[in-house]
Parts: C-alpha cells; structure tokens; sequence
C-alpha cells in the first residue's frame, strides 16, 4: 500500500468488481442489481456505483427513486436502503432534480463526475463495491480505468445477450479489458430464453448459447446462462409503484412519508429470494466470490 | 492508454488535436473563449486553443455542402441501449431502399459498438476512397452505408476513444463521405445524450434535420432513460417524428399465447407518447426471427413480409414517410 496512490475513499473496501458490456441493453444493471441481492443475502455489505451519466437505471431497479444524495465533512454520503446499512448505492440519478431531465455532457464533464464518484463518496467498510457501467468502450470506461489504476479492483464480469450482433460488442469490450488490465472474472449471458407462461415451453428470443461459445473461445470462466423473467420486472416496478406516486405528487409530507416507510421496510432483498432468479444468481454470486476471494484490496 | 488504429489516414482533426484530456471546466476548444477562460489556466492545452482560428468552424460550409444533395435527414435515438435502434435503423434502410427510384443512406455514428455492417449483411467489407471522398458500401443498387466497423483492421478491436476523437470520425462521416444525390440519410445512434449527439446535431444544424425517431422498449426502466433523450431533443432543436415502441409483447410460436416480456406497467410508450404530447408510430411485436435475421444480415422485411411483426414496422415506416412529405405511392401499399 506504501507507494501506490489508490483513492482514501476505498480504504476500506476488500473487493471491487465491475460490470461491463460492449452492448447496451443486455441487461448490465439488472445483473449488477441481483448481484448485490446475492451477495447481501449471503450477509456481505455492499455498495453499488452506478457510472452511467446519461442514463442512470440503478435508482430505480433498487427503488430509491426518491431519495437524495446527503453531503457529510468527508464527503457524498451514499443512499443506503434501509437502517442495517448493508446495501448502498450512489448514483447520479440521486442528483438530478426532476427524473425526466437528461444529463447532456461531453467526455471531460463525465470524466470529471467519476472522479469524484471514485474520490469523494464514503463508502465506510464494505465487503464488495460494485460498479455498473455504460455501454461502449469510451470517456466513462476511460476514466474509471484510470481512476482505479492504483486501486487493484478485483476484475470484471461481462454481460451479454446470446445473439452475434451483442457477443460482437462483447469482444471489443473483451479487448478492452486486457488493455487496461482488468480480470475478467467471467461472462454471464443474459435473456438467454424466455418461458412461456402459458404452455412453459422455452423460446429463444435472441437465440442461445451466444455466451457460453464467447467464454469458451476467450478461456474466460462462464458464470451462467440467466432467462428472462418477466416477474423479475414485475417486482422491479411494484416497488416502485408508491414512491413514483408520490414523487408526483409533490406533496413534501407525503413524500417524506414515504421515504421513511421504504427505509424501514425496505423488502426487495427478501423479495428477490422468492425470485426464480435467486438460485440462478446464488451460482453466479458464489462463483465471483470463490475468484475473489484470494484477492487482498487490503 | 492508446487508442486503437484505424486504416483510414485521419486528415487534421484541427482543433481536437489536443496535448491532453480537456478539463472539466473547459470552455470548448471551439469557443470564443478558448484558451483565455479561468479553466484554461495551467491546462497543458492552453496555447493550442489560444492559438488555434476561432470564428465557425470552417468544416460547417463543406459538411453543408455535402449534405445539399441529402434530402431528408432522419435520426435514430434512445436514451437506453439495446432497445433496437440499430435493428429499426436497418429495416427503415431496406424499407425505403425497396423503392427503387429512391437513393438511401444509412450511416452508423455507434463508434464503440458498430453493429450496422453485422445486420445489413456487410461485415468485412472495407471502404474505398476516391478524389471525392470515401465511397459507402452498397448492400443493394441504392443503399449505402458508412460504419467504423468498416474501418477496423481486425473486428473484436476495441475502439477505445474519448469524444472528442468520436466528434472527428462522425465529422469526417459527415463531410467526406462521397454520399452522391440521396433521398433519405438514416443516421443510427449509440445509446445516451453525449458526445455523439451533441456533434452530430452541431454538425448537420446548418443543412437542417428532418427529425427523430425515438425508439424505446416497453417497461419504466427504458422509458426513464428515453426521457431524457426526448428532453435533449427538446433542448437541441431536433423536431421529434414519434415513438416507436419496440419488443412490446411476445407470441409464443408453440401455444399462440401472447406475454408480456417487458411489461408496461407503466403504459409503455404510449402513455409516454401521450404525456409528452408525440406522435406515436405504433408498436413492434418482439419476433425470434428478427434476431435471426440481424444475425445474417438480412432484410426480415423481404424474408417474412407476412408476419405480424413485418406488417407493424411497415405502418410506422410509412407514417414516418409522411411526416417527412415523402408519403409512399399508392401501387407499393397493400
């Protein structure tokens, strides 16, 4: 630790892993979103970084739409989902004052943002940051490989979808990885099926298997294939149901209400474990905590 | 880091030809102030920009002057990825391609991620320059189109560049490629509000944008993010043609059953259409063999012209030629 000059901020953070893909859409945020569940429900503390500028999806997969960012003396607290302080997320969608506003910024204003997301947040001990990612290979990519130069982040795990068009993508960021020397943990390949509710037979949307053949061309480990399920949207959305209300309800005391009812009852991680997801993210999980967990941040 | 090389021998990039990052609060390299604002003090590209012409850029006339024989200009956007942008950029493509009398351009600005060349069936194909500028590559008689991916010496590199180095390959896309008399440029864009949109918006303001087509997928979490660009169009100046809502419902091919894939549950791009006072073009049914045919590059529209899917985007395409004064004849409806 003497001679390198990793961010204060991560002091106290054993692991950091990333979660890239070249492709937009294949489901980066919904990955890193059910991570973090895994790893809670497993009794870690987590926090999340969203680096998506332009399009913050992290709020509202986790539903804290409503929230706000709290400044301290040592810096950006992070929102925290509910009083045991397990699981928090920093997002610059906290930061925006009205949900539909865009965030039009050039290379150096984003470059700039992440700085101060990797430097200036207090994340405190955790056992696991997690950082979601924009599509492309880019001024976002750019500057969190920069910033975490010194800060030996543990690797990163890809997501694709199984068609070419998205594994294509894929392999750049594949390429981009080994430039700026992140790990690649492995590649979970997402939307890979989708059941029918009706008769339960499996279709392949975006075809199948697009994943596995990309790991096994690369030797990079393959963490699992995930189907889509629409009741993971369903329970996304419902908890979201009460807080977009009364964000648009613009009544202060209600909306304070309601923030206060989702910290203290905050259930999407007991949720999820009903989720047919969980086991499937329970394997992923626990393979990205046997792959880091001969790595010492500290 | 370095960046990865291209084939193309990059003419002068002027003014984004810079020592270093520019820095958070710099004032554009391009602008009156550059070089003299207090942001520029102690920035190592302080005499570059101090020194550099001001004025216009004196690109803008030329790109102008290239654009002249573009009739219609129609942008492709969303705020979110992967919600098909590309996929409808290509069907527009073969669309309009499919009237013969009609020249049609398809130009791909995803610098990080090209998948145009993959779905209009033209992977590794490379671009030829003459005396006039970069010759597209045709895909058929009268569609043309322009792709890093085309530029890529091998194509799992990764392109890693910052924006401004993007701006100047989507300037060069702009002024240098030898597009000829054409009736409609599609333009495909990646995902968010940043560099990319912001250039090419700079860049095509003088000979004017027809407009936008916003494309999103059903559920919040897209919309979210489509708001926003709707927001950037607004604050730009680009006229928006409506809202397509792609992947909304799938018919399961063995029981016929119809599912929600990603569920509106908050009314999906209708409602959303409504709200913000759009047109809204209609919805794409989600459809395994469009995968398929993105996959080998082939125009779903001519292999399966009878499929519900086929029919919706054919409706919106033609809504589309309306609202650009281009309505289709009547011999080429059904």
């Amino acid at each position: 630790m003497s001679t390198s000059t990793a961010p204060a901020s991560l002091n106290e953070v054993k692991h950091v892993v990333l979660v890239l893909s070249g492709k937009g859409g294949v489901g980066k945020s919904s990955v890193t979103t059910q991570l973090a569940l895994s790893l809670v429900r497993q009794g870690f503390s987590v926090g999340v970084l969203d680096v998506d500028l332009t399009g913050p999806s992290l709020p509202r997969m986790f539903g804290l739409e409503a929230r706000k960012i709290h400044q301290s003396s040592k810096g950006w607290v992070p929102v925290y989902t509910d009083s045991t302080k397990k699981l928090c997320v920093m997002s610059i969608g906290f930061l925006l004052k009205d949900r539909g506003d865009s965030v039009v910024w050039r290379g150096p204003k984003k470059s700039a943002m992440i700085r101060q997301f990797v430097n200036d947040v207090v994340w405190g001990p955790l056992d696991y940051l997690l950082i979601d990612t924009p599509p492309g290979t880019s001024d976002e990519h750019i500057a969190i490989a920069e910033q975490l130069r010194d800060a030996q982040p543990d690797g990163a795990v890809l997501v694709t979808t199984p068609q070419g068009v998205a594994t294509a993508d894929v392999r750049k960021e594949l390429n981009f990885c080994k430039k700026v020397g992140f790990e690649v943990l492995g590649v979970v390949e997402n939307m890979s099926g989708f059941i029918c509710p009706h008769c339960a037979e499996c279709s392949n949307i975006f075809s199948k298997g697009g994943g596995e053949q990309l790991a096994a061309q690369f030797s990079i480990p393959f963490l699992g294939s995930v189907p889509i399920d629409p009741q993971f949207v369903l329970m996304i959305e419902e908890q979201n149901k009460f807080v977009t209300k009364a964000v648009n309800s613009a009544d202060e005391n209600e909306l304070n209400k309601t923030i206060d009812d989702s910290i203290a009852n905050y259930g999407l991680v007991e949720k999820y474990s009903d989720s047919n997801l969980c086991p499937i993210f329970e394997k992923i999980a626990q393979q990205v905590i046997d792959s880091t967990k001969d790595k010492h941040r500290i | 880091m370095s960046t990865t090389t291209t084939t193309t021998t990059t003419t002068t990039y002027a003014i984004t030809k810079l020592a270093a990052p520019e820095p958070e609060h710099c004032p554009g390299t391009d602008s009156d102030l550059a070089g003299k604002a207090d942001a520029c003090a102690g920035c190592p590209n302080q005499i570059i920009c101090a020194s550099a012409p001001k004025g216009p850029d004196p690109d803008l006339p030329a790109i102008a002057a290239r654009m002249q024989g573009v009739k219609h200009k129609i942008l492709v956007l969303s705020g979110k990825g992967g919600v098909g942008k590309s996929t409808f950029t290509s069907m527009l493509g073969w669309a309009f391609a499919m009237d013969a009398e009609r020249e049609v351009g398809v130009m791909d600005l995803d610098i990080c991620g090209p998948s145009m060349p993959t779905m209009m069936g033209a992977r590794g194909e490379q671009i030829h320059m003459s005396n006039s500028g970069w010759s597209p590559v045709y895909v058929a008689d009268n569609l043309g189109m322009m792709s890093i991916g085309f530029m890529l010496p091998n194509e799992d590199d990764a392109i890693i560049w910052r924006g401004a180095k993007k701006s100047g390959l989507i300037k060069q896309f702009l002024k240098d490629v030898d597009w000829g008399t054409l009736d409609f440029l599609v333009v495909d864009t990646p995902p968010g509000t940043s560099d990319e949109h912001l250039s090419v918006n700079q860049y095509l303001k003088q000979s004017g944008i027809d407009g936008a087509v916003i494309v999103t997928t059903p559920q919040e979490v897209a919309l979210l993010d489509v708001r926003k660009e709707i927001d950037f169009c607004k604050k730009a100046g680009i006229p928006i043609l409506g809202i397509v809502e792609n992947m909304s419902g799938f018919v399961c091919p063995s029981c016929k059953g119809e599912s929600f894939i990603f569920a509106p549950t908050t009314g999906g791009g209708k409602a959303l259409a409504e709200e913000l006072e759009i047109p809204f073009l209609g919805s794409v049914p989600l459809d395994p063999r469009i995968g398929q045919s993105c996959d080998y590059g082939v125009s779903f529209l001519d292999e399966y012209p009878d499929s519900p899917t086929s029919k919706s985007i054919m409706s919106i395409i033609k809504q589309i030629r309306e609202a650009v004064n281009e309505p289709m004849e009547e011999d080429e409806e059904e």
